[in-house]
């Protein structure tokens, strides 16, 4: 009975919540704004949150130590699938341009992205605990650096590629000094507003950045010297190869080279893990106050953490620029950071899968499901699934944010809680997941 | 001379619309300790919710000036109020004592998902209005420049003032107002002696929030256009108004936010347009380096 008055009155805050801003449409025309009334769509909502919030109270009352149980099994099943899931992913990684696609081959190259700029951005936010809202600030260091280093001094990828990392780097470093005494929510907007900075810098310095109009022409990178190009000539790929020219070849070239970026990243931040560094970063993360007390150099580890993180940032946008081959501030905006910030806490903080299957399901994902949608509706003729497909990107965000909550509400340590610290005196103790989840262990 | 005073009255007219949001950024912080970083948003949508209302009575054929401006004000406060209540009790509550970044991220979340709501809702183009209190009077002509004080502008400053006299007493005179100076001090010592401190944290965001949307509402009012991304800027400047007057301290938020909206306008009028929000974010990094306590605000000793 209470659980019945309990989804009443979610229903009635619904209807206050969702009554004007969903049901009453403002329309531009040519007198001026005007409201349009949707009242089915309240009415509809209205009854998801009704049968929603009395299933949720429904499902709720069963025995809480059964709850806990089934839980941790989840998270141990999912641990130990975790050593078979890796090889399967990287084999299916490697084979993915032998299916030819090109727009399998594009995705993957996105998603590959992704993960790169999560497994990165680990760094800061997983391992050393610092939330960094600023992160695509370095992507676009890195790929400004790149595009103008390229167009002004035409140097080629392969020399920029460090070049990039390096300046990222050093944006990174010059942002920590600043910031090092700050505590984590404070650390958080400043870092927002440091990427916030960038961004209208590159906006309105127009004699070096374009302005918005941004960067085109940059160039592609070359395999040992070897040109992407179509005409078939003696410095080309295909020309040296005795291949038919086609993009192709290029798209597949990129593809590898995101993947071995993302690779270096992975490997770096492992190897960092198991260094006296990555355990002063996960130290960090833990408790400062301690690390302080345990002679730790605070300063120099938060500021190697930004530094670092920033570094596989400036690579990942220096790829992103010769991969457009157009940049403009457009692509830099707060939604990236957000997005890549997503990945990070879906993945689990820490973990390296956690992060790359967080990247697949909501980069990869999404596409596909929108892809899958528009096939539907081209196959049965149907209004409504193309419809909701050509919707859906709008939608994207708006999953990331409500999924940013639910991960946090209901498992805080992420899906695949990879917190196993690097060293330990004796055999670790197994902790209970919802001990860990309020913070206690 | 005259272009310097109108850009002072400009500045404080804005700087009256950051102090309203600061207030709740300094509320809930002064509470539980955590940045509520949905609160721009909810400034944001309490803007819409006065672009619906004022369509709404137009439509209605409710055409008093006056009789119009109170109800918007008080439906947007309204649902705003029920907004905010929304967001602590579905993304912050359950994470009262987990760990220290999930609050945070959680808001974050809940601030894209506001964000994208309203765009998905809504629609993502500009949403322009007529100037509801034309004209104004012109205090004096030099030079060829006319300074000019509109109506809308005195009411902005009226309303504003009104709003914040009202808080004002609710804090320092009324039992809620004590039981939230209680929750201020120390939260569990303030729980112990029978406070609600769930009901009081959740007032405290409907207050907020209601104030947000006051100011979301003079907005719409001072620029007569308004987008669902108006949210994310507003509010980063509304925090530094929080910082720089001293996070915690209410007439702090007030003052800073003067600050902001004078030192915004200035930058514009003599500097340059482009990088006025680039003065905003410098400010705020300048403010947290070199004097985090801010102005009025009280130096935090951190315990282990």
């Amino acid at each position: 009975m209470t659980a019945l008055r309990d989804a009443f009155l979610s229903a009635a805050v619904a209807l206050g919540l969702f009554g004007p801003m969903v049901g009453l449409v403002t329309v531009s025309s040519d007198h001026g704004l005007f409201l349009r009334a949707r009242p089915v769509a309240v009415a509809v909502i209205v009854g998801l949150v009704f049968f929603g919030r009395l299933g949720m109270l429904t499902w709720r009352g069963r025995n809480r130590a059964e709850a806990t149980r089934a839980n941790r099994a989840f998270a141990e099943r999912i641990t130990r699938a975790g050593k078979y899931v890796t090889p399967v992913l990287l084999l299916a990684a490697l084979a993915l341009p032998f299916s030819g696609s090109r727009y399998y081959v594009d995705l993957g190259t996105l998603v590959l992205t992704y993960i790169m700029l999560g497994w990165g951005l680990n760094i800061v936010v997983g391992l050393a605990g610092l939330l960094d809202l600023g992160y695509v600030a370095f992507y676009a260091v890195g790929a400004y650096s790149y595009a103008l280093l390229a167009t002004t001094y035409d140097l080629g990828f392969w020399t920029c590629l460090p070049l990039a990392g390096i300046l990222a780097g050093c944006a990174g470093v010059t942002l920590g000094f600043p910031v090092l005494r700050l505590r984590g929510d404070y650390l958080a907007i400043v870092t927002l507003g440091f990427g916030e900075i960038i961004r209208i810098v590159l906006n309105n310095w127009v004699s070096l950045t374009n302005g918005p109009n941004g960067i085109t022409g940059i160039p592609r990178p070359t395999l040992f010297g070897l040109r992407f190009s179509m005409d078939g000539g003696d410095g080309t790929f295909a020309g040296f190869f005795n291949l038919e020219p086609a993009t192709i070849q290029r798209v597949i070239f990129l593809y590898y080279v995101i993947f071995g970026l993302a690779l270096l990243t992975n490997w770096v931040s492992l190897r960092l893990r198991r260094m006296p560094l990555g355990r002063a970063w996960e130290a960090l993360r833990e408790d400062e106050v301690a690390c302080r007390s345990l002679g730790i150099n605070v300063r120099n580890t938060k500021l190697t953490a930004f530094g670092i993180g920033a570094m596989f940032g400036g690579f990942a946008g220096a790829f992103f620029a010769t991969r457009q081959a157009f940049i403009s501030p457009e692509s830099f905006t707060f939604i990236e950071s957000a997005t890549v910030l997503a990945i990070v806490v879906l993945g689990g903080l820490g973990s390296q899968l956690g992060v790359a299957l967080a990247a697949i399901v909501m980069v990869g994902g999404l596409e596909a499901l929108r892809d899958f949608l528009s096939f539907l509706g081209d196959q049965m003729g149907s209004e409504l699934f193309s419809g909701i497909a050509s919707e859906l990107p709008l939608y994207r965000m708006l999953i990331f944010g409500l999924a940013l909550v639910v991960m946090m509400v209901l498992r805080p340590r992420g899906l695949v809680s990879g917190r196993t610290p690097g060293v330990s005196m004796t055999a670790p103790k197994e902790i209970d997941a919802e001990l860990v989840a309020q913070g206690r262990s | 001379m005259a272009y310097a005073l109108q850009q002072l009255i400009n500045g404080i007219t804005l700087g009256m619309i950051y102090g309203l949001i600061a207030v709740g950024y300094t509320m809930v912080y002064g509470i539980i300790g955590m940045i509520n970083f949905a609160h721009g948003d909810v400034f944001m949508v309490g803007s819409f919710l006065s672009l619906i209302a004022i369509l709404g009575l137009a439509a209605l054929g409710i055409t008093s000036v006056p009789l119009a401006l109170v109800l918007t004000l008080l439906f947007a406060a309204a649902i705003a109020a029920l907004y905010g209540w929304t967001v602590e009790r579905v993304a912050y509550r359950p994470l009262r004592g987990s760990f220290r970044l999930a609050p945070l991220i959680s808001a974050i979340g809940m601030s894209i998902t506001l964000q994208n709501f309203v765009q998905v809702s809504q629609g993502a183009r500009v949403k322009p209005i007529e100037a509801i209190i034309p004209g104004g009077i012109q205090l004096m002509d030099r030079g060829g420049f006319a300074v000019q004080l509109s109506w809308m502008q005195i009411a902005i400053v009226v309303i504003t003032l009104t709003i914040l006299a009202i808080f004002t007493w609710l804090v320092t005179k009324t039992p809620l107002g004590r039981t939230m100076r209680a929750c201020e001090q120390d939260l569990k010592m303030a729980s112990l002696l029978g406070i609600d401190t769930d009901l009081t944290i959740s007032l405290t965001f409907v207050i907020g929030a209601a104030l947000a949307a006051v100011a979301g509402f003079m907005f719409l009012l001072y620029y007569g256009v308004i987008d669902f991304y108006i949210g994310f800027i507003a509010g980063i400047k509304a925090f530094t108004a929080a910082v720089l007057g001293g996070i915690g301290s209410l007439p702090g938020a007030v003052l800073g936010g003067l600050l902001i909206g004078l030192i915004e306008v200035f930058w514009s009028a003599y500097f340059s347009v482009e990088y006025k929000d680039v003065a905003a974010f410098a400010i705020l990094i300048v403010a947290l380096i070199f004097l985090p306590t801010g102005i009025l605000g009280k130096a935090e000793v951190e315990k282990v």
